[in-house]
């Protein structure tokens, strides 16, 4: 066994062990873990058998496989990028809403406790 | 506070006025604005204290107004779609925002408020106090930033099939048809509360229109307009229109309203 096998089976299985740790755990949502949990098989069966890897750049007309190796994980983590901005996104506009509402409701509740006390005096 | 009776007798008279003043760190200049707008207009009072770390919201509370702080800073698109959530759970039906620096002349308030469409026959949803109109010669600005407001006023000015030469004048008042769009729709990045927002108006369907006010010299804080700044703008504000023009908005204003949504399943 050469070493960029024997790499490439640790780093796999370490992901996967990884994954299945803090989905255990609860820190991670399934929707997140489905990608990384792709890619991490895919290194596996890849390592496993090159000859996948090898048939693909045929396929694609890459002549180094290598190449298509990189741009493959390099469009993975582009993919995991966007989703995080866009989930970001989606995040910034939720707590603004509920820093909006937080303001209007403290204010009726400060507003509601001068009341009380006018009632009281 | 204002007093509740006065307030149930002008919404019986469908002219309830809320007047939302986007605040951040104008303590300089808070107490004289409420004032001003006391002194001049029938209307209730919301400061929105937009996150600040000065004595904005006491300043505001002494000077006798309304005042709802966030807990962060939101700017003023965050602000301003609070207020309108506050004007439309209280059944207002006029909704004015203006400037807490005290550039926006309150007296100019029943003519911008006229414009509106139960007021008048074939009114506007939206009008606002536009700063190049004839009035305001005291107003100047330098060539880019000029540049890109005309740009921007062009542009709007075809969308909504009338004469705008100001849509980055944050003086102007909506009713109800227009309270219940931003409630639900105001953005709050960049320009999104001037340009953006009256784009949303003008594709649900809503009227705008404008008057030439003059704005008076801030009374705090210092106007920031250098040449890089200015070209800085021009940028900002042609991706802000062409996201603006691109992007879809829902045209059901309710669809995050959870007003009438108390009930909970058990």
């Amino acid at each position: 066994m050469n070493a960029p096998v024997v790499l490439g089976i640790l780093g796999s299985v370490l992901v996967l062990v990884v994954l299945f740790e803090l989905l255990r755990r609860r820190h991670l949502r399934e929707k997140y873990a489905v990608l990384w949990a792709l890619v991490a098989v895919g290194v596996l069966v890849m390592t496993v058998f090159p000859g996948v890897l090898y048939a693909a750049s045929d396929l694609a007309g890459v002549d180094v496989p290598a190449n298509l190796l990189f741009f493959l994980a390099s469009m993975v983590l582009m993919v995991l990028t966007l989703q995080h901005s866009y989930e970001l996104g989606r995040l910034e506009d939720k707590t603004r809403t509920l820093a909006e509402e937080l303001a209007l409701l403290r204010m009726e509740l400060e507003g509601r406790d001068v009341d009380r006390k006018g009632a009281d005096g | 506070m204002p007093d509740p009776s006065d307030q149930t007798a002008r919404k019986a008279s469908g002219r309830a006025v809320l007047v939302v003043v986007p605040a951040w760190n104008e303590e300089a200049a808070i107490a004289a604005t409420i004032a001003d707008i006391r002194a001049t207009a029938d209307a209730d009072i919301l400061v929105v204290d937009d996150g600040s770390t000065d004595r904005t919201a006491t300043e505001a509370t002494a000077a006798g107004a309304l005042v709802c702080s966030l807990p962060y800073n939101l700017g003023v698109g965050g602000a301003m779609r609070t207020g309108y959530r506050y004007a439309l759970r209280h059944g207002y039906d006029v909704v004015v925002q203006i400037d807490a620096d005290g550039q926006h002349d309150p007296r100019y308030l029943p003519l911008l408020i006229d414009l509106l469409a139960p007021m008048k026959a074939d009114g506007a949803d939206l009008v606002v106090g536009a700063r190049f109109a004839g009035e305001g010669s005291t107003y100047r600005v330098s060539l880019p930033r000029r540049f890109a407001m005309r740009l921007l006023a062009g542009v709007l000015s075809r969308l909504a099939h009338t004469k705008l030469t100001d849509v980055t004048s944050g003086y102007r008042v909506a009713n109800r048809r227009a309270v219940e769009l931003f409630a639900a729709h105001y953005p709050a990045e960049y320009l999104g509360d001037t340009v953006e927002s009256m784009v949303i108006a003008l594709k649900a369907g809503c009227r705008v229109a404008q008057v030439p006010v003059e704005m008076r010299i801030r009374q705090g804080g210092q106007p920031s307009q250098t040449p890089f700044r200015a070209a800085l703008f021009l940028a900002r504000a042609v991706v802000a229109l062409s996201l603006a023009l691109i992007r879809r908005w829902p045209d059901t204003p309710s669809d995050t309203e959870p007003v009438t949504q108390t009930s909970v399943s058990a």
